[in-house]
């Protein structure tokens, strides 16, 4: 089992560009199911071996597809997003950096209004990934394992520092997610944590959070209320100095609020996890997996 | 990204809400001829910099002359200001808003943000301006009222008043106020704004209601679609590496330490700086590379770090995903024919390709300190730091 996506999984490509093409040999060689793409203008052609439409609805009509990831550029992802909802994909991966905060206050309004049952990934996010099973984005498929650990990031490589480590101390994981370092993103970390709740192979989770937002907040809400598995946490950001974007768009302290003392404040009365030193988060999550029995 | 009180007010007045006369001086003689024109009593001289606090800092004073614009802008002009949003350095004032004073008998605030929660713009009042608001906020959360609205419908014309009657005012100050709460959500949604505020919005004897304040800040991603905006960048604003970063691609931030950091991913990078207080050292600055760090910007970054006297020590911490060890290998050691090296380097590598890249790193001329883990790059540089691995 895992979470959102997995071996049925059937992937549109969206933006069959030069970046597009290149992770899609790679999510093709981590053995993801590709089946078709879109680019304005080259509909009728194909990519090793995959179709290739002008749009999403164009390739709703010929093939089959349940997910969707967008490799377009910034200007066009709040419709591509919307585009693919109306085709048909019940995943949407965003992997995208760039887009303008308001276009996402609008589409996922949108989704909200029109396709409830649409899960949303970033944008600006590495992507998700179910071990062994079905690899959506740009991450570096080798480095995860399959096994008893969710793990849920604002990030792309401090997530593979925490996959890595994971699989170092032999935890393999169920999926993992990296949510986008923008202000207003698809999936949060309360929505994840609340499948994971119910998915059986997973045993315990791992979030990675940043300053910005309260997002971190939300989830140690949902933790404080009898979550079910083990959370280990780690917040990125301690001596970020305040107003300073650190990176990501939505990594910033405004007006005195989300700072990373908060968040651990929170996640730490929530019954997390808290680990001071991200070098700990692999082997915080098998102390706290083995202290549970869970290994 | 930032903008300037006038370029704001610019903003505003095309938008119709109403701000005083004035005009932008960067001379103390320039002052005087634009309070001349102003042929006014009361005239306001004010630092056109980007932090906030420049009331606090001096660098916001009224003049019952021209003769004292003279003096004022003499003072102002060319020295640092500082405020509690500069640091003690401060920031240089190049340019002045000589504006006509405007007596007032209330201040009011507006703002718009947006609430990352709710995923949705709010407009927020309070009858309490003039002051800063994020104390308002900590000390009495009940004198703002807060409403979210739609970007595609902005706020409606009855909720607009509903808004500005809260706030106490007479009939026609409250229509007054009431198109000013629309036009600044309009401004909002369609500039791309990430913050933009009015304190104070004043009420006069007059009823007159005049944003004699604005504040704006715009969401740098959606510039492509602002041109005539993402013009009104001001470089001599920014700090100097952190322009320089912004134009080769990568993102920066000075720090206050001596650990210069290079890093790829920003949740990375900032665990880096994490990880090195944690050890007791300080970074000089973050720096994220990018996720795909390529050898061009490697050696940006290089150059940045290097170049940095107050750099010490160099951390290099890069978990190669998709761009694999060897080609980051490749980038530091080419950077390294081009860019003397005269501070401890250390470096981490991790992900894919990893021992070709050390390899190739270890069997440079270069005497590097090679890292094997994340902590274990941390211990490193922090004892490299203190002068304990040169």
């Amino acid at each position: 089992m895992s979470i959102l996506v997995n071996k049925k999984t059937r992937l549109l490509v969206q933006g069959l560009g030069r970046v597009g093409r290149f992770y899609t040999d790679l999510m093709v060689e981590y053995g993801t199911r590709v089946v078709a793409g879109t680019r304005p203008g080259k509909g009728g052609t194909s990519y090793n071996g995959i179709p290739i439409y002008n749009s999403a609805a164009e390739a709703a009509r010929e093939v089959e597809f349940n997910a969707s990831v967008i490799f377009v550029p910034p200007p066009a992802v709040a419709e591509e997003i919307l585009a693919g909802a109306e085709a048909g994909a019940r995943v949407i991966v965003a992997i995208t950096e760039g887009v303008p905060v308001l276009d996402m206050v609008q589409a996922k309004a949108e989704l909200a209004r029109r396709f409830s049952q649409v899960t949303l990934i970033g944008p600006n996010c590495p992507g998700i990934i179910s071990p062994e099973e079905c690899k959506i984005g740009i991450m570096p498929g080798y480095i995860h394992h399959k096994g008893p650990v969710g793990i849920i990031s604002r990030s792309g490589t401090l997530t593979y520092e925490g996959v890595r480590q994971c699989s170092e101390c032999g935890i393999g994981q169920s999926t993992c997610i990296g949510l986008g370092g923008d202000p207003v993103v698809g999936m949060s970390f309360r929505d994840l944590l609340a499948l994971f709740a119910e998915d059986p192979e997973t045993l315990g989770v791992l979030m990675i959070g940043e300053i910005g937002g309260a997002a971190e907040e939300e989830a140690a809400a949902l933790i404080a209320d009898g979550y079910p598995k083990p959370v280990v946490a780690f917040i990125a950001g301690k001596n970020a100095p305040p107003g300073k974007r650190m990176g990501h768009a939505g990594a910033i302290i405004a007006g005195g609020k989300g700072t990373a003392a908060e968040k651990v404040a929170a996640l730490e009365s929530a019954g997390a996890t808290v680990v001071e030193s991200p070098a700990e988060m692999g082997t915080a999550m098998e102390r706290v997996l083995r202290a549970g029995s869970l290994l | 990204m930032k903008i300037h009180e006038y370029q704001a007010k610019e903003l505003f007045r095309a938008h119709g809400i109403p701000v005083p006369r004035g005009k932008v001086a960067d001379s103390a003689e320039a002052a005087v001829e634009a309070a001349v024109a102003l042929q006014a009593q009361l005239i306001a001289v004010k630092a056109q910099v980007h932090a906030g606090g420049r009331g606090k800092g001096g660098g916001v004073k009224l003049a019952r002359g021209t003769e004292e614009v003279g003096e004022l802008a003499g003072a102002i002009l060319g020295r640092p200001l500082i405020t509690p949003q500069t640091g003690p350095q401060g920031v240089t004032v190049r340019q002045l808003l000589i504006e006509e004073g405007c007596p007032f008998e209330r201040q009011l605030y507006v703002g718009v943000v947006l609430d990352r929660s709710a995923e949705r713009p709010v407009i927020m009042v309070s009858a309490e301006g003039g002051v800063e608001i994020e104390e308002v906020a900590r000390q009495r959360p009940e004198a703002i009222i807060r409403e979210h609205f739609d970007p595609r419908t902005g706020v409606a014309a009855e909720r607009a008043l509903h808004l500005a009657q809260s706030l106490g005012l007479g009939a026609d100050a409250a229509k007054r106020a009431a198109a000013i709460i629309q036009a600044l959500a309009r401004i909002y949604v369609t500039e791309d704004c990430t913050l933009i505020e009015i304190n104070p919005l004043v009420v006069t004897a007059r009823g007159e209601v005049v944003a004699i304040d604005a504040k704006c800040n715009l969401d740098d991603n959606a510039l492509f679609r602002h041109e005539a905006l993402a013009e009104l960048r001001d470089r001599s604003e920014e700090d100097e590496r952190e322009g320089r970063a912004a134009d080769c691609g990568f993102s920066y931030v000075s720090l206050d330490g001596d650990i210069g950091c290079m890093v790829n991913g920003a949740g990375l990078a900032m665990a880096t700086n994490d990880i090195l207080t944690l050890a007791g050292g300080a970074p000089a600055n973050f720096l994220d590379v990018g996720g795909a760090a390529d050898p061009e910007r490697v050696t940006a970054a290089f150059r940045l770090l290097l170049e940095d006297e107050r750099v010490r020590v160099v951390l290099v911490n890069i978990f190669g995903g998709i761009v694999r060890c060897d080609v980051i290998a490749k980038g530091i050691l080419e950077a390294l024919k081009v860019l003397p090296l005269e501070v401890p380097l250390v470096v981490r590598l991790e992900g894919t390709n990893v021992e070709q890249g050390r390899r190739m790193l270890r069997e440079s001329e270069h005497a590097l300190i090679e890292a094997n883990s994340f902590a274990e790059a941390a211990e490193k540089a922090v004892a490299a730091s203190r002068g304990g691995l040169a």
